[in-house]
């Protein structure tokens, strides 16, 4: 067992979660490969999309993997860093927009 | 980025059997990955086997301007290994009897070699159908005595075909050295303006494109698009087809993979992505690379490597088409390279 809970070789080892029970684990990756097939939205937004989530979700696999499939597609480093800053600012909203609740209840506890 | 061989560095991965010990040792010797023999085997395709020759390829040296991080032939202005009169004549005697339909010149810079131009008069008069020039596009810019070449080029119905990673300047010059994307764009321009490269034109001008670090490239199509995309609104630049050329781990790739920690992850993403539709149409099955002092190799890869031809004929001046089909090609683990995804070659992907 490595000493640490991330280990980047674990990625490659991904596949191998179909070992344990077959059904759900073919029918992720069925799933998965469907999800990020050209569509309304092509693969590059696609992969796009992957990788401002995978910084909010905070995977560091996610992120390796999808800063890889970017640099495959050409996608400049000023576009993927545009997608992490749309992910960040998300999720500084959603806490931020907690703020309300938080005048809501000053508010209403105060006389 | 360096300036220099890995030859001229005195770099051990200038040894082409210390390349092939590095290929065939670690993950592959203690059976983590399997070996590319042991691979075409379960597919039941090895040994590769060539069918009819239609492709031959000339090096005529490895002199360039250039030094990319990524060069596989270790090319760059140190490098003296030129082909000479006597060779080239051997070979203007097997292109005029060959059967193969495209006759394919490369380097380094091929109009490096100081007899380039007098071999390409030549070499066109012998009517191959498809006469490729790998030219790296700033040697048009290198000197004046350049500055002519895309009408020489175009005197000779000469198919042009030039290497460009990004169409923006950053990862251009990143992969190739400060200024490479400026004289690009510049000797582009030039080539368009012949009419090279043009909707409609017959005079052929297509893209090679090398990822510019430890990754595979993408969809051959998809990043032709945007190549065109990116090429035409920011310059006015038309060119053909992008042919999406995987790096392989030799030279100074190899070192390049070793010296930033990803030859490892490089080797699992290759086997990983191994296609074996792919493996029926390497390269090696169609092609015969022929090295500046006229030896026969089964690629340009294993040129460097110095794989010479397991056949009877090894060099230029005993040439038989039909002696040599008849033999194995020799692998190893770099040639998961040309097998990974939609494979690759120097004619783009072909799976
Ligand atoms: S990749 Fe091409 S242009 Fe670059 S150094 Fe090698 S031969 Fe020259
Ligand atoms: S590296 Fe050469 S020998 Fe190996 S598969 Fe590719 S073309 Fe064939």
């Amino acid at each position: 067992m490595s000493k640490s809970y991330y280990d980047p070789a674990d990625l490659r080892k991904f596949g191998k979660i179909t070992e344990w029970s077959e059904e759900l684990g073919t029918s992720f990756f069925d799933y998965y490969g469907k999800v990020f097939q050209e569509g309304a939205l092509s693969a590059r937004e696609k992969s796009l999309i992957a990788l401002a989530v995978s910084h909010v979700v905070k995977c560091p696999y996610c992120i390796d993997a999808y800063t890889k499939d970017g640099l495959q597609r050409g996608i400049t480093k000023e576009e993927m860093m545009e997608a992490v800053h749309a992910g960040a600012a998300i999720e500084a909203g959603a806490s931020l927009v907690h703020g309300v609740q938080m005048m809501n209840k000053y508010e209403k506890l105060s006389m | 980025m360096a300036t220099k061989s890995l030859l001229k560095r005195n770099n051990e991965l200038a040894n082409a059997n210390r390349q092939l010990e590095i290929l065939s040792n670690g993950i592959f010797a203690d059976g983590e990955l399997p070996t590319f023999k042991d691979k075409i085997t379960q597919t039941g395709q090895f040994p590769l086997r060539p069918r009819k020759l239609e492709i031959l390829q000339i090096n005529v040296g490895y002199m360039c301007n250039q030094v990319c991080e990524h060069c596989h032939v270790d090319a760059g202005p140190d490098r003296k290994e030129i082909m000479t009169v006597e060779t080239m004549k051997q070979c203007l005697e097997v292109i005029k009897n060959t059967g193969a339909h495209t006759l394919d010149l490369t380097g380094g810079a091929p109009e490096m070699n100081p007899n380039f131009r007098w071999f390409v008069e030549e070499a066109s008069k012998a009517g191959i159908k498809d006469f490729i020039v790998r030219s790296n596009l700033t040697i048009i810019r290198a000197n004046k005595k350049y500055y002519d070449l895309p009408e020489f080029f175009k005197k000779h119905n000469v198919h042009v075909v030039s290497s460009m990673p990004h169409w923006t300047r950053g990862k251009t010059d990143k992969q190739r050295g400060d200024g490479v994307f400026d004289k690009s764009i510049k000797a582009l321009q030039e080539l368009n303006a012949v009419g090279y490269g043009m909707p409609d034109s017959d005079l052929r001008l297509d893209l090679v494109y090398n990822p510019s670090g430890a990754f595979l490239p993408g969809d051959q199509m998809a990043l032709e698009a945007d190549f065109k995309k990116g090429l035409m609104e920011d310059f006015g630049i038309s060119f053909h087809n992008l042919f999406a050329i995987t790096n392989l781990p030799i030279s100074r790739f190899l070192d390049y993979l070793i010296a930033s920690e990803n030859y490892e992850d490089y080797m699992y993403a290759l086997v990983e992505a191994y296609n074996p539709s792919a493996v029926q149409n390497v390269m090696c099955t169609n092609t015969i690379s022929v090295s500046w002092d006229g030896w026969l190799y089964d690629c340009d890869f294993n040129q460097m490597l110095d794989l010479k031809v397991a056949s009877k004929v090894k060099h230029i001046s005993e040439y038989n088409e039909e002696v040599i089909r008849n033999r194995d090609i020799i692998i190893s683990q770099h040639c998961y390279g040309c097998t990974a995804g939609a494979g690759s070659s120097c004619q783009g992907t072909v799976a």
